[in-house]
């Protein structure tokens, strides 16, 4: 028996909060497996009904993500050699050859070179930018942050047509500089702004100490400031790169051959050939891995980051 | 090891001014205490000499060479926080070692040198552990480690004794002390705390609202306060303060309150109007064959001494007898002061008249 405590939740508040937490968490993560799943099935099976739980996995989707392929009569299949690679043998089952790779890979690495390329840049900008508020007089601080903060005041789609205008002037449409400049405007706000919370908290007197052992500036900024504002770098990252990464409007009005990202280019997959559903979900699937696979390695100075502050320690 | 000469500094930040027009001494070698309540700019004074903040006006003299505009790290001196401010990513010996690296010091060399600072302060046993898990008194110890692992020209200290318990402070203010006596090292040392003053520093400096009030050994401030804020600022319980109107000429020897003649140090300055008479609570006796008188309002049992406070004609005095005299609260009893230290102050001003106790104290600050 043990005591009455305030502080401490009881057993049964124990139980329906582990009960709730897990309802939530499958409502979320059952779609994303159900895209996983889809992956893996054949185009039959991805629309039978009612829907397959258990199925025999084919990598068919992911064949037809990375290929295009030509329909053939039956003749002129059964003249040529026997398939040398498993995907052929997959496409050769559908009456069709391969003609040439599919244009998901460039795509998905312009979303890396554009989603990575504004994190850093926004983090790059914003680190200084915060660094630089929170410790100088800057004349009319409040005013500058508060401008900044602004740029965020609106949907950024809502200047969509003034961009498109200028980007077409500048020459910057359809390039991945533009797309890294855009998606850098409209985050630096953020990263300045969460950025600014978490040098805030750093005590200068480590500066100083580093500036009294005999470092300049910018030495007690890189060896003293920066690895203390990890946690916060870290985070504001994630959240930066799940913005560009994700982005789509201005993905679509903005480019559509060199620098076009995988989001406008995935729902294109639908037109080649009826709706191919495996592929669409293996191209989700793979898109959804580089942003996983960053938050789950930064997952615990995200946690941190998301609470940092809320207690004095 | 260096001397520190202040000469006129003032700081301001806007239209506050934290310091103004500051000059004092520091002598090589001497434990130095920079004393005031809160806000009095001590701390923008020890920023200032240490270069963490830089003058409005002034000099600093480090060794007779004038680094006001220097930048922190090119002067060479040691800084103790008063939260330690100990690199939290760094173990132990990398924090300690910090300051020899950025000088380039040799790998031997920093290794040999940081062990040598362990041995000095005891802390051999922790020099590869997280600065996360110290004790305060360890992480006292690695603080003073890093501001004496390079030999610095002199120390700052931050009220480097205000984040302990106070049951621990007492322990590590000796430390502190026998290691300055073993270093022989330049320190300046800021704190409110009276008490630690008075105990450790070899010269004081009281500071009030930016000004320095007054500069000398502990014994010349507590004996010969030069203004009433000295007077109440140093001591516990304060000098008692009885206000009276009156005058007094250069070599008198007595001061009339209402009718009561009390006999005092001669006098060197003239002064008339609001004045008013300090005695020490030790030096306030009970006696019943004296004309003054007070009633005993409360008295407060300290083992070998109490304190009686009395209500006079002049408001409460307090008074520290030995615990043996006697004393009950309602009775009224007689009052004698130690005629050789008292001190008349200018009551408008609050400045210490110049008389025999105190003429030879005013060439400092």
């Amino acid at each position: 028996m043990s005591a009455y405590s305030i502080t401490e939740p009881s057993k049964r508040v124990k139980w329906i909060a582990g009960i709730l937490v897990i309802t939530y968490a499958l409502v979320t993560i059952v779609p994303i497996l159900w895209i996983f799943a889809t992956g893996f099935k054949t185009p039959p099976d991805s629309i039978s009904y009612p829907p397959k739980v258990i199925f025999q996995p084919s990598l068919e989707g992911y064949v037809n993500l990375f290929t295009t392929r030509t329909r053939l009569a039956q003749e002129d299949l059964d003249a040529l050699p026997p398939p040398r690679t498993w995907y052929e043998a997959i496409v050769r089952n559908r009456n069709m050859v391969i003609a040439g790779p599919s244009r998901f890979g460039e795509r998905f690495v312009n979303s890396v070179i554009i989603g990575f390329g504004s994190t850093f840049l926004s983090i790059f900008l914003g680190t200084l930018a915060a660094y630089g508020f929170s410790r100088f007089k800057v004349p009319l601080k409040d005013d500058l942050l508060f401008f900044i903060l602004s740029t965020r005041m609106m949907p950024p789609v809502a200047v969509a047509i003034p961009i498109f205008l200028m980007y077409r002037q500048l020459g910057l449409s359809d390039t991945h500089l533009g797309m890294i400049l855009l998606y850098t405007a409209v985050n630096i706000s953020l990263a300045v702004w969460l950025l600014k919370g978490f040098i805030d908290e750093i005590p200068r007197e480590y500066e100083e100490a580093a500036l009294i052992d005999g470092y300049t500036r910018f030495q007690a900024f890189m060896k003293v400031v920066l690895p203390q504002a990890a946690t916060g770098i870290a985070s504001t990252a994630i959240f930066c790169l799940i913005f560009s990464w994700n982005e789509y409007a201005f993905a679509v009005l903005l480019t559509s051959g060199t620098a076009q990202t995988a989001p406008p280019f995935i729902p294109t997959i639908i037109g080649v050939g009826g709706l191919d559903w495996p592929a669409v979900a293996a191209a989700a699937s793979i898109f959804l891995l580089p942003v996983m696979i960053f938050t789950i390695l930064l997952r615990k100075h995200l946690l941190r980051g998301i609470t940092f502050g809320a207690v004095r320690k | 090891m260096a001397e520190i000469v202040i000469k006129n500094l003032q700081k301001k930040f806007g239209d506050f001014t934290a310091v103004q027009s500051s000059s004092f001494t520091i002598e090589d070698g001497e434990f130095f205490m920079l004393l005031g309540p809160s806000g009095c700019g001590k701390t923008t004074t020890l920023r200032m000499i240490a270069g963490l903040e830089l003058p409005t006006s002034g000099e600093i003299y480090l060794d007779g060479e004038e680094v006001g505009m220097k930048p922190a790290s090119e002067r060479d001196i040691a800084f103790v926080f008063q939260m330690f401010a100990l690199y939290p990513h760094m173990n132990v010996r990398k924090n300690i070692s910090y300051p020899l690296v950025s000088q380039g010091m040799s790998r031997a060399d920093v290794r040999a040198k940081v062990a040598e600072v362990a041995g000095i302060l005891g802390i051999e046993d922790i020099l590869d552990r997280s600065v996360g898990g110290l004790s305060g008194g360890d992480r006292q110890r690695v603080a003073l480690g890093r501001a004496i692992v390079r030999d610095p020209k002199a120390f700052m200290m931050d009220e480097p004794l205000g984040a302990l318990d106070a049951e621990f402070r007492e322990h590590m203010a000796e430390e502190l002390r026998a290691l300055h006596d073993r270093m022989n090292a330049t320190t300046v040392y800021v704190t409110h705390d009276q008490l630690e003053a008075m105990q450790m520093g070899d010269k004081i400096v009281v500071m009030n609202h930016g000004l320095v009030e007054q500069f000398g050994t502990p014994q010349e401030i507590y004996d010969k306060p030069h203004t009433m804020f000295v007077a109440e600022f140093i001591g516990s319980p304060p000098m008692n303060f009885l206000p009276f109107d009156g005058e007094v000429k250069p070599g008198a020897t007595t001061a009339k309150l209402d009718g009561q003649t009390f006999a005092v140090p001669q006098q060197h300055e003239a002064a008339s109007g609001k004045l008013v008479l300090g005695v020490r609570p030790e030096h306030v006796t009970l006696s019943d064959s004296a004309k003054y008188r007070g009633e005993v309002l409360a008295t407060e049992y300290l083992g070998t001494t109490q304190i009686i406070t009395l209500e006079t004609g002049h408001g409460p005095v307090k008074a520290r007898t030995s615990s043996a005299q006697a004393a009950k609260v309602g009775e009224t009893v007689g009052l004698d002061f130690n005629s050789r230290t008292l001190t008349l102050f200018n009551g408008s001003s609050g400045k210490a008249l110049k008389s025999t106790l105190n003429e030879g104290s005013f060439g400092n600050g």
